[in-house]
């Protein structure tokens, strides 16, 4: 592994530079009121700038170089357990951080419109920033526990954002879900961690992943498992999925920083690091497979039962994700491509996500679909950012996701045998069903006749919103062709996830499949255009609806599951509990305490304020003296 | 005729004299003469900045005698005084304290003129006391009583010759009882309190005399090696031995304030002037620590399996008075008094210990706890109402709101009484209790229970402060003049430094810990 020289031995800013800015802003107090979104959205396009320069100079290591670490100071000494404070910067972790500061930068530069009249502005800047810092912290860090660090500061910072309108009972709620959710997935990642120290005797990823000598089977399987946990909670997946959809109550340019560039991201970056741990064990890669395979398919029909357009964006995430979780959990070949679909969603869903935020900026902060309608000739940036994010998602042929997930369902037909099959054909259902719900958001936000009420005069976003949606409509159009481009983005790869598994035996040709995908998507589209844009959009939700819409709509009973299952045994419990300690543990407490005081009340009458009686008392304590030490001595 | 026998049988040589061993004690007298002048012979409108000067730099120089004596280990005046280590790291931390204290005293801005009577021989509630109260005349000769105090309370832990200890003990206690008497508020408590606190040191004086004959009786010397040497050797009996050293540890243990012998501590503190409480609390503590590990530990190291279980007894009376009577205390100045009575038994369990290591946590706690109570009713004097000091418990509430800063400084002082973490308090009790656990386990964890009962009372002061809703009429927080802010800061950075970083005080103490016999 190389040593970080030259501009490389400067990374610590990446992390630095945000969390200094975040504490400037979030202290300076009203004063910074007029400069904070500036000096918020500069950084992080300054640290975009520092990233491409970064970039350029790993690149120009030769290919066996790219792997630097930067030794920043040693953290923790406790023995012999030793922990540095260091960064590794390596294809995979570059990747990353370009996202996140160029995804992120845009969201920034979105922010300073969509949230100009918002009288918590300077706040809002504060957590994004620090959003920002622990998000590169856990991609950069070369050490478990480094990235514990980061992975609890995302999870802070979402909770920050996402209950930003605290004043909101549903936003502080949602903040809470996402928390608890993140908090068990936490505990797989610190368990995960206490394995390694345990068995390993080291968290850093040089002796955990690339000394793997002492990696047994069962090992391997338990870190595997417990990661994979943690991954659920921060990745919004199966089955620790259910915040996300609520973490839609942050301001729009939080649902898309979280949801594109950075936090969901983070459990598929984990596993893709993890790549050594889960190439040694089988069972951690088919629990990936199966949790992927399942949140793709829920977060497909969950979308099609909202009418809340963030919700169906959220849900098309927690869907998203699962098929980068498919495809990191199929394994060495496959990783690379994972990591491609993520980026190309970074593109995609930060477009639908902003251009959704300018749907709801223009119609009075409100997002229910079924009061939109018509929006396209009103808005027709906003529709044409949607539209470039739609077809990406959909994979309209030479759109990024036409050449980004399509590869991910070759990679599970070509996995072979039964589950070869089963994994394949749920992510095509997948994509016809991604398909129908995107269709229908289309249709009913920005086709059909006008639903919106009198009150709601909707116009374009100011040039501070467009641009970044621009930039980033285009980037989902034209994103995955470049990514594909001569497999470079594959070979960048290598160092880090090992080469990917291009050629050898195909269970489907790839023209075959390639087409076969195509028809499942339009069939999917014509039929969401067939239910939705035909006729007429009813204000308020049909009743009487198929059980499967009832079901979608309900997020297929998971939060009634969690109810039933996890709260209510939960609050049982915590009942009990403070029943036991109210009358067992403090009534120990009070009644000594109760005890004390009684007895010092009592006792205080003694202190007369006499003299005579404190000489008496001294010449007690002397004879008691006197007579203690002549019993000890002639015991 | 005899008295010419016995002359020539048995000549008396003059002692030899090491001048410059003892030079901290002779700078802090004649510095105290110098101010005896200074009243005699400067105009009263210059009297007060002189003395300042005089009694500052009287103590400084002192401090600065102490830090180039301190590889000093030996005995002079006929072995009658030993400097040595603990000797010299006790007398180095009365002289630090001491000068806190008299920048407390010198403190003018709160009060007019300061927390000192303007003539204390005025009759309490006479027109002349009306008037004068309202000017700024000032009791100055506080000044050169405390020089005095001061004196005997380094001589007090040096002395290996108890005749000497009870001519210091006396010099240190004298100007004490005055000095209780010269409050400027409530003066008539002020002199109750000299008075009481005179009495009962008369009182205890008295056993501590009655106790240094018996000794004599015994070991036919004063000196506390004889002392040693005869328990070791005598087959007589020794009963003389063990009375002489109940009666002699009363009136020492009177001056630390240790039950059964705290009665007046806390009259006496609520009553005296509030720096020259804080002087008390401090200063004469540690003197008096000093002087009992020194009769303990050289007089009667040989005797220790008679003696510890009177120490374990009154170390768990004097922390069971403390943690059981502070909890109903509501006045301040008296939750201190108790405060401190606890603090002495947990003293006393690292003396239990009776080995270098009980040596120098004993000397770091007593340290440690003078900053922090120092510092604890230098808060005391800024918060005020037209009374004078307000300590009454129930004006102290929501005092947060008030002044976060006074309430957040008094916060870390309790909580450094409460031994919590991260102050020095904790590392203090951390310290004495590893000291005495290898030979008294229970004790220590008696000594922890009661930690635990201290801690709530010092609780309950932060959760009244921080929770509580203000009164109506609630007092108002002085600015505090330089010399306060300066005691106090000190007093404030020394508690949270030393609960971080003890290690370098710690090794300090750890060096100091030796007595010479």
């Amino acid at each position: 592994m190389n040593t970080a020289h030259g501009i490389q031995s400067a990374a610590w800013l990446l992390v630095a530079l945000p969390l200094f800015s975040a504490a400037v802003l979030l202290l300076a107090g009203k004063r910074a009121d007029k400069w904070a979104h500036l000096v918020g959205a500069a950084v992080p396009v300054i640290l975009f700038i520092y990233a491409v320069m970064l970039f350029f100079s790993v690149k120009a290591e030769s290919k066996g170089n790219r792997e630097i670490n930067l030794h920043l100071y040693q953290w923790i000494v406790v023995g012999t357990f030793k922990v540095d404070a260091g960064f590794l910067i390596d294809p995979l972790s570059m990747v990353f951080v370009l996202l996140i500061t160029g995804v992120g930068s845009l969201i920034h530069i979105y922010a300073v419109g969509y949230m100009a009249h918002d009288p918590g502005r300077r706040r809002f800047f504060g957590y994004f920033n620090f959003f920002i810092a622990v998000m590169l912290l856990l991609v950069l860090a070369n050490n478990y526990l480094a990235m514990y660090v980061g992975w609890e500061g995302v999870g802070l910072a979402s909770y920050l954002l996402i209950s930003f309108y605290f004043d909101r009972p549903t936003a502080a709620t949602a903040g809470n879900k996402a928390f608890f959710a993140n908090r068990v997935g936490d505990v797989g990642l610190s368990i995960a961690i206490m394995v390694m120290f345990a068995y390993l005797g080291s968290t850093s990823y040089a002796d955990v992943l690339f000394g793997n000598a002492k990696l047994t089977q069962g090992v391997a399987a338990a870190i595997g498992l417990m990661l994979l946990l943690a991954a659920c909670g921060k990745s919004g997946q199966f089955p620790l999925q259910t915040w996300l959809p609520d973490a839609m109550e942050g301001p729009t340019p939080v649902s898309a920083l979280i949801h594109a560039a950075t936090m969901v991201t983070a459990g598929v970056y984990l596993i893709a690091r993890s790549a050594p741990i889960f190439d040694v064990s089988q069972a951690a890669r088919t629990a990936v497979v199966i949790v992927g395979a399942i949140t793709l398919l829920y977060g497909c029909i969950c979308a099609f039962g909202q009418d809340d357009l963030k919700r169906v964006l959220a849900y098309s995430t927690v869907s998203q994700i699962g098929y980068m979780f498919l495809a990191v959990g199929l394994g060495p070949g496959v990783y690379a491509i994972g990591i491609m679909h993520l980026v190309g969603h970074g593109f995609f869903k930060a477009a639908l996500f902003l251009s959704s935020g300018s749907v709801m900026h223009a119609m009075n902060d409100r997002i229910d679909m079924r009061r939109f309608g018509g929006l396209w000739r009103v808005m027709p940036i906003t529709y044409f950012v949607f539209v470039c994010g739609y077809l990406a998602i959909i994979g309209f042929p030479l759109a990024t996701g036409f050449w980004t997930k399509d590869k991910i369902i070759e990679a599970a037909l070509d996995k072979g045998g039964t589950s070869g099959w089963v994994l394949g054909i749920c992510a095509l259902a997948g994509a016809g069903l991604t398909a129908f719900y995107m269709t229908r958001a289309l249709v009913m936000t920005f086709h059909g006749e006008r639903r919106w009420e009198d009150d709601v005069h909707p116009h374009e976003a100011p040039s501070s919103m467009t641009l970044p949606m621009i930039v980033l409509g285009v980037a989902s159009l034209v994103g995955g062709y470049l990514l594909v481009f001569g497999g470079g983005f594959q070979h960048w790869l290598e160092p880090s996830v090992g080469p990917s598994v291009e050629e050898g035996v195909h269970t489907v040709s790839p023209v075959v499949l390639t087409l076969l995908t195509l028809v499942v998507v339009a069939l999917g589209a014509l039929g969401a255009w067939v239910a939705f844009g035909r006729k007429p959009i009813p204000i308020t939700q049909p009743v009487g609806v198929s059980p499967i819409t009832t079901a979608a709509r309900r997020n297929i009973y998971a939060d009634a599951f969690n109810e039933a299952v996890l709260q209510r045994p939960g609050q049982w419990l915590s009942r009990a509990l403070v029943y036991f300690d109210n009358r067992g543990v403090d009534g120990a407490v009070t009644g000594l305490a109760a005890g004390f005081g009684g007895g010092s009340a009592r006792l205080k009458r003694s202190q007369t304020g006499f003299v005579r009686s404190y000489a008496l008392s001294m010449l007690a304590g002397s004879v008691a003296v006197v007579a203690v030490l002549l019993a000890v001595r002639f015991q | 005729m005899s008295h010419l026998l016995l002359a020539e049988t048995a000549p008396i040589h003059a002692p030899s004299v090491a001048y410059s061993s003892l030079s901290p004690i002779f700078i802090v007298l004649g510095a105290a003469l110098v101010g005896v002048l200074v009243e005699a012979l400067v105009p009263r409108a210059e009297r007060y900045a002189v003395q300042m000067v005089v009694t500052i730099g009287g103590l400084t120089a002192a401090l600065v005698a102490v830090g180039l004596l301190h590889n000093t280990a030996e005995t002079t005046v006929a072995g009658a005084l030993a400097v040595d280590g603990a000797g010299l790291f006790i007398q180095g931390s009365v002289l630090v304290l001491s000068v806190m204290s008299v920048l407390l005293i010198a403190e003018r801005s709160v009060d007019v003129g300061s927390a000192i009577v303007a003539s204390a021989a005025v009759v309490v509630g006479s027109p002349t006391d009306r008037r004068l109260a309202r000017t700024d005349r000032v009791q100055t000769e506080v000044f050169p009583l405390l020089l005095f105090a001061v004196a005997g309370m380094l001589i007090f832990p040096i002395s290996n010759n108890l005749l000497l200890m009870f001519v210091a003990l006396e010099v240190l206690s004298l100007p004490l009882y005055l000095m209780a008497g010269l409050s400027r508020r409530r003066r008539l408590l002020s002199q109750e309190a000299a008075l009481k606190y005179f009495l009962l040191g008369a009182f205890a004086s008295a056993f501590f005399l009655y106790g240094l004959a018996l000794l004599y009786g015994y070991a036919n010397s004063v000196d506390l090696p004889a002392i040693l040497n005869a328990s070791k050797a005598s087959p007589k009996s020794d009963v003389l031995l063990y009375v002489g050293l109940a009666l002699l540890l009363v009136g020492l243990l009177f001056k630390a304030g240790i039950a059964p012998f705290h009665s007046w501590t806390p009259d006496v503190y609520q009553g005296s002037p509030t720096p020259v409480t804080a002087f008390m609390s401090s200063c004469t503590k540690i003197a008096a620590f000093g002087a009992i590990m020194r009769v303990l530990y050289v007089g009667f190291n040989a005797t220790a399996w008679n003696w510890r279980p009177i120490v374990w007894a009154v170390a768990i009376a004097s922390m069971a008075v403390g943690g059981i009577f502070g909890l109903t205390q509501t006045d301040l100045k008296r939750v201190l008094a108790y405060s401190s009575i606890a603090h002495a038994g947990f003293i006393l369990v690292g003396l239990v210990a009776l080995d270098k290591d009980g040596i120098a946590s004993v000397l770091f706690y007593v340290l440690t706890y003078g900053f922090s109570t120092m510092a604890a009713f230098g808060v005391l004097m800024l918060v005020r109402d037209a009374d004078g000091e307000a300590t009454h418990l129930a004006q102290w509430s929501g005092l947060a709101r008030k002044s976060p800063f006074v309430a957040a400084v008094m916060t870390v002082l309790l909580l450094s009484m409460a031994g919590i973490p991260l102050t020095s308090g904790f590392i203090a009790k951390f310290y004495v209790f590893k000291a005495a656990f290898h030979v008294a386990a229970p004790l220590v964890v008696i000594a922890l229970i009661f930690s635990a009962v201290a801690a709530f009372y010092y609780l309950r002061i932060v959760v009244l402060m921080f929770f509580a809703e203000p009164p109506e009429n609630g007092p108002t927080i002085a600015i505090p003049g330089w010399s306060t802010a300066v005691a106090l800061t000190f007093g404030m950075v020394v508690t949270v430094v030393l609960g971080i970083f003890p290690q370098p005080i710690l090794d300090l103490a750890a060096k100091a810990a030796t007595l010479v016999g």
